[in-house]
């Protein structure tokens, strides 16, 4: 590939702006796997082309789907296991004891992508329902993109992803086949609010929470960028509430706005003597 | 090692397999159809068993049947692998003692993750 330096640093300058994604030139590769099917649909002789057209006429509708393409995270149902098994284990457990036992719980899945997250969780409370426990919750789940709400919104996979990570019962239990794909029941469907936000943006409308995943999202983003995004997500964040982050991720050495729980990978607590600095 | 057994009527589908489970390390062995399954389990059961449905002499579904009647046939873990792949067939399946369900086609990173499913990785 022979994207110029010119034309690299302008799409890396874009995106980081838009939407916090640093891409640096070892992600070069990025720009080929991702971007090819892009500049092939929009009619583009090559990816240079496309990033050429992007920058020099400032296009905004291509400016926007190279943003999309670039930053939509690939995922799949109960992805690493542990997090789900820390919400029924030990979040809602510690949250019932901090709030009452059935209190009302209220979860954020930031930067949803394609929506896997979510009703991997939503399935992880309708399990407990099913165990006797009286589980109460409301689900938001965000992203940047409006292309991956889309598919969160319609709840369809195809064979190919309901086969990563969820179990056949499950499958059989909140799925439903359509055509050669699977759609997700409409009571699950009806657990999550799904809305577009960009986490370097406002998002204190979206109220307080209990438990946060943002997961495989921040390990993108620089050092100030990181800081920033986790203190506003403590912001929003219940004294006794929880974050959960992707297993190559950590909080420490950022802010001490969350703390690590032992023994759980990926899990932090919110930091309840913790102050936004003024 | 776990031994799995992979029972399909197509030499390629097992071939695959066959290549998918070694790299997770099982030790292999191969079975064309139901009744040359149920022979193998007779003589000793292996710990894991892939399972296509569709195959001549005895099929995927009428093998499982036996097979779990069969003095230490609950001992397997049985993950079907199949092309048949609406809800009627998985929930029969399931009804006749399987552990998982892969539809075909399938890759390393499916069977990987079904495995792991059923605590056989």
């Amino acid at each position: 590939m022979t994207i110029s330096t010119v034309d690299f640093d302008f799409v890396a300058r874009e995106v980081k702006e838009r939407s916090g994604l640093v891409l640096t030139p070892d992600k070069g590769y990025l720009l080929d796997t991702r971007l090819g099917p892009l500049a092939r649909k929009d009619g583009f002789a090559s990816v240079e082309e496309m990033l050429r057209t992007a920058r020099v006429r400032r296009d905004e509708r291509v400016l926007a789907a190279i943003v999309d393409a670039l930053s939509t995270n690939e995922t799949f149902f109960f992805r690493d296991k542990i997090p789900f098994e820390s919400v029924r284990e030990h979040i809602v457990p510690k949250l019932f004891a901090a709030k009452g036992k059935g209190a009302r719980i209220r979860a954020w899945c930031a930067a949803c992508s394609t929506g896997q997250e979510p009703y991997s969780l939503a399935m992880t409370f309708e399990e407990m329902r099913a165990a006797g426990q009286p589980i109460e919750a409301e689900i938001i789940a965000t992203d940047l993109s409006d292309r991956v709400l889309e598919k969160c919104r319609a709840g369809l996979y195809s064979q190919f992803e309901v086969q990563r990570g969820l179990p056949i019962t499950h499958l059989m239990k909140y799925f439903s086949k359509q055509g050669e794909s699977w759609r997700v029941n409409d009571r699950l469907r009806a657990q999550i609010e799904f809305r577009r936000v960009n986490l370097l943006e406002q998002f204190n409308t979206l109220g307080m929470f209990d438990i946060v995943f943002c997961r495989n999202v921040l390990i993108y983003f620089d050092a100030d960028a990181k800081k920033r995004t986790l203190e506003r997500i403590a912001a929003q964040s219940h004294p006794h509430g929880f974050l959960l982050m992707g297993g190559a991720e950590s909080t420490l050495g950022v802010t001490d706005a969350f703390q690590p729980t032992p023994d759980r990978r990926g899990l932090y607590a919110r930091n309840a003597a913790w102050r936004k600095a003024a | 090692m776990k031994q799995c057994l992979v029972v399909d009527d197509s030499r390629v589908i097992r071939k695959v397999a066959r290549r998918i489970l070694e790299e997770l390390a099982f030790e292999i062995d191969e079975a064309a159809d139901g009744q040359e399954a149920l022979n193998r389990c007779k003589k000793s059961m292996p710990d894991a068993i892939l399972l296509d449905w569709n195959m001549p002499v005895m099929n995927g579904i009428d093998f499982l049947r036996r097979l779990r009647n069969e003095p230490g046939g609950t001992i397997p873990i049985v993950v079907f692998c199949t092309t048949e792949n609406d809800l009627e067939h998985i929930s029969e399946a399931m009804l006749a003692g399987a552990n998982e369900y892969v539809m075909k086609p399938f890759d390393g990173d499916i069977i990987q993750a079904k495995f792991m499913e059923v605590g056989l990785l």
